[in-house]
């Protein structure tokens, strides 16, 4: 038994997430190959190796690998396949792209999002929302399991020295073109790994409110996130949805302000180990899930914690 | 041009949803059911293409046991012309869905199919990747932007970094985000006509695929519950609590 786990990355660097794969990797079985698809990939390869829960990195480089395009990527990993009972990678937008399709190709019914690995055929996931949670054994030979990236710590970035062996590319899939990605680039933590989380719902009332939202996410060294109603509304971009359709968020704190907390929102933060909700509906849903409630006006209260905040000596980062 | 919109019958987005006493799946029994939210995107998609002259026909599809006949006929209430509905018994995993998908496909020949991105009851977001893969046709997965341009599509995706545009070659696949549009109600007097749209019935065994499940479910538990959290009457209240109790800040 073996697992091949396929690492997520910017051509550059490792994304976040491929170290908590690693870790998820790594509890179905000790023996984890890494493979890595790109074009320039080297430096993204060469970290890769450096994650001591790595036994080996397989490099496959091309032009077409540079967009990850699925369509590029599937048969590469199908074929190596062949040596691994395990095929592993996050759940997030890349490997819920990526995996369905190398399934399908191996015959085998993958399992999505698991937040706990019980035996190598025997998982965890979420389901309903997070509303309920479903033990699932595959009787599969081949095993394509996404994992829920928050579930698992990530692992050590450094200490190890996996070989690199290089593999040859396949062919271009010629009927998928990929034409640009915008990337919202910003200083803040990533949402997905931030320690505090702030959020603003439809309560907001407009995109130019959401200032409240990032002077606290600033004051707090905070990720900024949102629910759907808002990104919907046109408050602020997609890639800040928390849900069960968006990201899921385990921080330290999450703020939910002007949240009214409908299932689908609570089923990507409910986790967070302090939540704070700020609502000035007392009977709103997120004050279900909230650690603290504070029932009150938000276009008075963020502007007074804003204050509160500003009295402390010292805030955490 | 000719779309096959797939569409599923789950719980309703809006229920409250209960775990089985004994622990085998949740509470379906006398529940609201309702089709996949972002299933609706896809059929709103497809009408609206073809609204705009440059779809000729609209064909629904569901899987799933008889009732599934009402989510085919709310598509045909929202503009499909016609209706498929394939019978099955009992759990059916995405790669069976997506298989007996490749068989009404090969069938129907439509140029695009289209689906919700992910169904709310499994949360599997499998589907639509799966039978791309079958079919060896392009995928445009959490389509948020469509727009038809000499016989192709350019198709803008949500993904976590933001937002990815591709073009895809016809024959497609694409999945629905629920930002792709907005689903239109159903009129009462399209409801009427909608009953008189034709809606061919197959059992699954018909079409030669083995649905049998590949993964056994041991057991659906509730997940844990949060202890209940207080109320705070002022923000100077909420701030020496995160400070000194809950330590976070």
């Amino acid at each position: 038994m073996s697992v091949l786990l396929i690492a997520e990355h910017n051509n550059k660097e490792l994304k976040p997430f491929t170290l908590n794969a690693s870790t998820a990797a790594s509890q179905i079985d000790s023996d984890v190959h890494a493979v890595i698809i790109g074009h320039n990939c080297d430096e993204a390869a060469k970290a890769l190796s450096e994650l001591p829960l790595i036994k080996k990195v397989i490099q496959v480089e091309a032009a077409h690998y540079e967009n990850f395009v699925a369509e590029n990527f599937a048969p590469i990993i199908v074929k190596l396949a062949e040596n691994y009972s395990h095929i592993v990678s996050s759940a997030n937008t890349f490997g819920k792209n990526l995996m369905p399709r190398i399934a399908a190709a191996l015959d085998t019914s993958q399992i999505s999002d698991i937040i706990k690995v019980i035996a190598p055929d025997t998982f965890l996931r979420p389901i309903y929302a997070g509303n309920a949670f479903a033990t699932v054994k595959s009787k599969d030979a081949k095993k394509c399991v996404t994992i829920r990236p928050t579930s698992f710590d990530p692992c050590e970035s450094s200490g190890g020295s996996a070989p690199i062996e290089k593999a040859d590319p396949g062919e271009e899939f010629a009927k998928t073109k990929f034409i640009k990605r915008e990337e919202v680039k910003s200083d803040r933590p990533e949402l997905g790994t931030a320690r505090v989380v702030v959020s603003g719902g439809r309560g907001m009332q407009s995109g130019d409110n959401f200032k409240l939202i990032t002077s606290l996410a600033d004051k707090l060294n905070a990720a900024i996130g949102a629910s759907r109603a808002a990104v919907d509304a046109g408050y602020i971009s997609n890639d800040h949805q928390v849900g069960q359709t968006g990201k899921v968020v385990v921080p330290d704190l999450y703020i939910a302000v002007g949240i009214s907390g409908a299932i689908q929102h609570l089923a990507g933060m409910k986790e967070s180990k302090v939540i704070v909700a700020i609502n000035k509906d007392g009977e709103a849903p997120i004050f279900s899930v909230a650690d603290y409630g504070l029932e009150a006006d938000l276009f008075e209260a963020v502007p007074q914690f804003l204050e509160e905040l500003n009295k402390l000596n010292t805030i955490q980062k | 041009m000719k779309i096959l919109v797939a569409v599923k019958r789950v719980i309703d987005y809006n229920v409250q949803i209960r775990v089985k006493e004994d622990n085998t799946g949740v509470v379906t029994d006398n529940v609201k059911m309702s089709t996949n939210p972002p299933d609706d995107n896809a059929i709103e998609e497809a009408v609206k293409i073809k609204e705009a002259g440059k779809a000729t026909e609209v064909v629904a599809v569901s899987i799933g046991e008889e009732k599934a006949q009402e989510t085919v006929r709310k598509a045909l209430a929202v503009g499909a012309d016609r209706g498929i509905l394939v019978k099955t018994d009992g759990i059916i995993e995405p790669l069976a869905v997506s298989k007996l998908l490749q068989k009404i496909v090969e069938k129907e020949k439509p140029d695009l199919v289209f689906m919700g991105k992910q169904a709310i009851d499994d949360d599997c977001n499998q589907t639509g990747q799966m039978l791309s893969a079958l079919l060896n046709w392009p995928q445009a997965t959490f389509a948020s932007k469509i727009e038809i341009k000499d016989g192709k599509l350019e198709v803008t995706r949500e993904i976590d970094e933001g937002l990815e545009t591709i073009e895809i070659n016809v024959p497609a696949i694409v999945t629905c985000d629920l930002r792709l549009n907005e689903p239109r109600y159903a009129s009462l007097p399209n409801i009427m006509k909608a009953k008189k749209k034709p809606i061919e019935q197959l059992n699954a065994s018909d079409l030669g695929v083995d649905i049998t499940p590949r993964i056994e479910q041991i057991k659906v538990e509730e997940p844990p519950k949060r202890k209940a959290g207080i109320k705070v009457s002022s923000v100077a209240e909420l701030v020496q609590k995160l400070k000194n109790e809950a330590k976070v800040i």
